[in-house]
């Protein structure tokens, strides 16, 4: 799985290049906790991505798609080819997702702060129907600037819906800097405590540790439950990391080469 | 115009005399508690307004298809989107000021960009909400809805088309935006006459203008073209209730065939059913044009039979802009 996260951070850097544009650095700091989600956590088949007993993956901060697709196709859904038309006219990878040209993707979103909305109505869905399959939502620190997300905390803890678990990446950066230099969003773990979430806090890079909190979410009843990952923006591409200048730019050709080197000796 | 026009679309008996006059709100929630009992895919939402939107209808008969978000919007429509990504089809229901203008982004983008099965029901359109004055006077919603691929806009013209709008929109996928009204207006159609989504229907069969209508004006259109027969003056009245998609044939007939046209809408003009209206006479048939409707200013408090004529909605104001519209036939 190690290697898998690895490959799928070639991807970013690769895909990002041959786009000219797109999101890298909240990509690469998403990295285990796509491997964990799309190579362990979640049930899903990718030959058949309508599967209705599939578990439900919501990505919320849209922007990160480079690091779905590249989930995807390493799973399966589509071939890892495809990748480098990211972005471009008549691709399937959009430069945020559009769930009606690439099959596998649940919703399009890119606007910010909407999908755990979205994820919540899932789990009301299912838990109608009886079902058990579970809802995962990724969404980003900056992004718990939006209003709507915390209209779906409360709607989460209302309901009680233990078959949702979000997903925030902590990478404490956003486009204009620092989170907390921009609209502090902390302390993220008393908000959402205070909001009626289970929540976890873990090393968003350590596999083990994503895929533990994972399995503790599912083992929650009674409350939906948050993982907080405290990550690297632009983890594994040393001058990429920790810069929000990464956030929407795209690595040069050099770039690449120097980036890719790095990734090879992980 | 002839009482044979008036039994071939199954109009009110009592239509030129002592109409009924029910709320087009009110036609919401009894297609809801249909639908409860025809359709268990479908469910309520509703954002802390369910008497008022009729949703505590259904939410008494069906209370475990009855979601309740309290005041907020935004996050209603992506729970609704939510909801139909596992196969139900979801109302989604609140006032259509804060529903078409609150959550405009999440209809954007999560619902009609996903092109998800939700159905959007928007109260208290229009200027007759009364009392409430601006802030709850939706004016822009067919203009905010419209300009959206793949969505459906209704504006249905009285209780009964409301009823019917609600059942053919759980019928029809995709997601749909329903404008309807507080206030009782009056009952035109019955339950006998014909409605499709998308196809126009001709009530009176004018050859002179035509008067092209939406939600309450279509009575209002009616009573001007009974008025404009006693001068001599030959109306078409069509009920245009889908706004999107347009019917560009029947418009493209009248605008031929009568070689003038008023519209009349509860709602801003601009970008508006007539406007809708206009674009397609413009690009196919150019003939002159008046649209009777609210220009470029906000509601205000009043009594909501007072404001239909502060704000220039009657059928007088029709008759008005008819007669301009016919001098510049000429």
């Amino acid at each position: 799985m190690k290697k898998t996260a690895n490959e799928m951070r070639k991807d970013i850097i690769k895909m990002t290049n041959a786009a000219g544009s797109g999101h890298p650095g909240g990509s690469l700091s998403s990295v285990e906790i796509m491997t964990a989600l799309y190579f362990k956590i979640m049930k899903h088949d990718p030959k058949k991505h309508d599967w209705e007993e599939r578990d439900r993956f919501i990505l919320s901060k849209g922007h990160a798609c480079p690091v779905l697709y590249s989930a995807m196709a390493r799973s399966g859904y589509f071939p890892v080819e495809e990748l480098k038309t990211l972005r471009k006219l008549g691709s399937r990878l959009q430069g945020h997702p559009d769930r009606k040209k690439l099959p596998g993707l649940e919703i399009s979103c890119g606007s910010l702060g909407q999908g755990l909305s979205i994820a919540a109505g899932i789990s009301i869905g299912l838990r109608m129907d009886k079902k058990d399959q579970r809802v995962y939502c990724l969404m980003g620190d900056g992004e718990l600037q939006e209003g709507q997300i915390w209209e779906a905390a409360m709607t989460g803890a209302h309901y009680k819906l233990d078959n949702l678990c979000g997903i925030v990446d902590v990478n404490n950066l956003q486009i204009d800097g620092f989170t907390k230099d921009v609209m502090n969003v902390e302390p993220i773990g008393d908000k959402w405590r205070s909001f009626g979430w289970h929540v976890i806090e873990v090393d968003g890079h350590n596999l083990e540790e994503v895929i533990k909190a994972f399995e503790e979410a599912e083992k929650t009843k009674g409350m939906p439950t948050v993982i907080l990952a405290k990550t690297v923006k632009g983890k594994g591409v040393s001058f990429m990391e920790n810069k929000a200048e990464w956030h929407g730019a795209a690595p040069n050709s050099e770039q690449t080469e120097t980036a890719l080197k790095e990734l090879e000796v992980y | 115009m002839s009482s044979k026009d008036n039994k071939e679309m199954y109009l009110s008996e009592k239509l030129y005399g002592d109409v009924d006059q029910v709320p087009t709100r009110n036609g919401y929630g009894h297609g809801l508690v249909e639908l409860g009992e025809t359709n268990k895919d479908v469910v309520v939402l509703t954002a802390d307004i369910s008497d008022s939107v009729r949703t505590q209808w259904f939410a008494d008969k069906y209370p475990d298809r009855f979601i309740e978000v309290g005041i907020s919007e935004q996050d209603m429509m992506g729970i609704a989107a939510g909801l139909a990504t596992v196969g139900k089809i979801p109302f989604v229901s609140t006032y259509g000021v804060f529903c078409t203008g609150r959550a405009w982004d999440q209809i954007r983008t999560t619902v009609a960009y996903g092109d998800f099965n939700v159905k959007i029901g928007g109260a208290h359109g229009g200027i007759s909400v009364g009392a409430d004055g601006a802030t709850h006077q939706a004016l822009e919603e067919i203009t905010l809805t419209r300009v959206l691929p793949n969505m459906t806009v209704i504006v249905p013209a009285d209780s009964e088309e409301t009823k019917k709008a609600t059942l053919a929109a759980a019928a029809t996928d995709g997601p749909f935006m329903l404008r309807f009204g507080r206030e009782k207006v009056p009952v035109v159609t019955t339950e006998k006459t014909p409605f499709k989504v998308g196809r126009a229907e001709t009530y009176v069969f004018g050859d002179d203008i035509s008067i092209i209508a939406c939600g309450p004006m279509v009575y209002e259109a009616i009573i001007a073209a009974k008025e404009l027969d006693k001068k001599g003056i030959s109306v078409r009245v069509i009920n245009m209730h889908t706004v999107k998609p347009i019917d560009k044939e029947t418009i493209i007939k009248a605008a031929k065939e009568t070689g003038a046209i008023v519209t009349a809408e509860e709602h801003q003009v601009a970008g508006g059913m007539g406007s809708a209206v206009a674009e397609v006479v413009v690009e196919n048939c150019p003939v002159p044009i008046k649209l009777v409707g609210v220009r470029d200013r906000f509601g205000e408090s009043g009594e909501p039979e007072e404001l239909m004529v502060e704000f220039n909605l009657k059928s007088t104001d029709i008759i008005k802009a008819a007669e301009q519209v016919l001098e510049m036939k000429k």
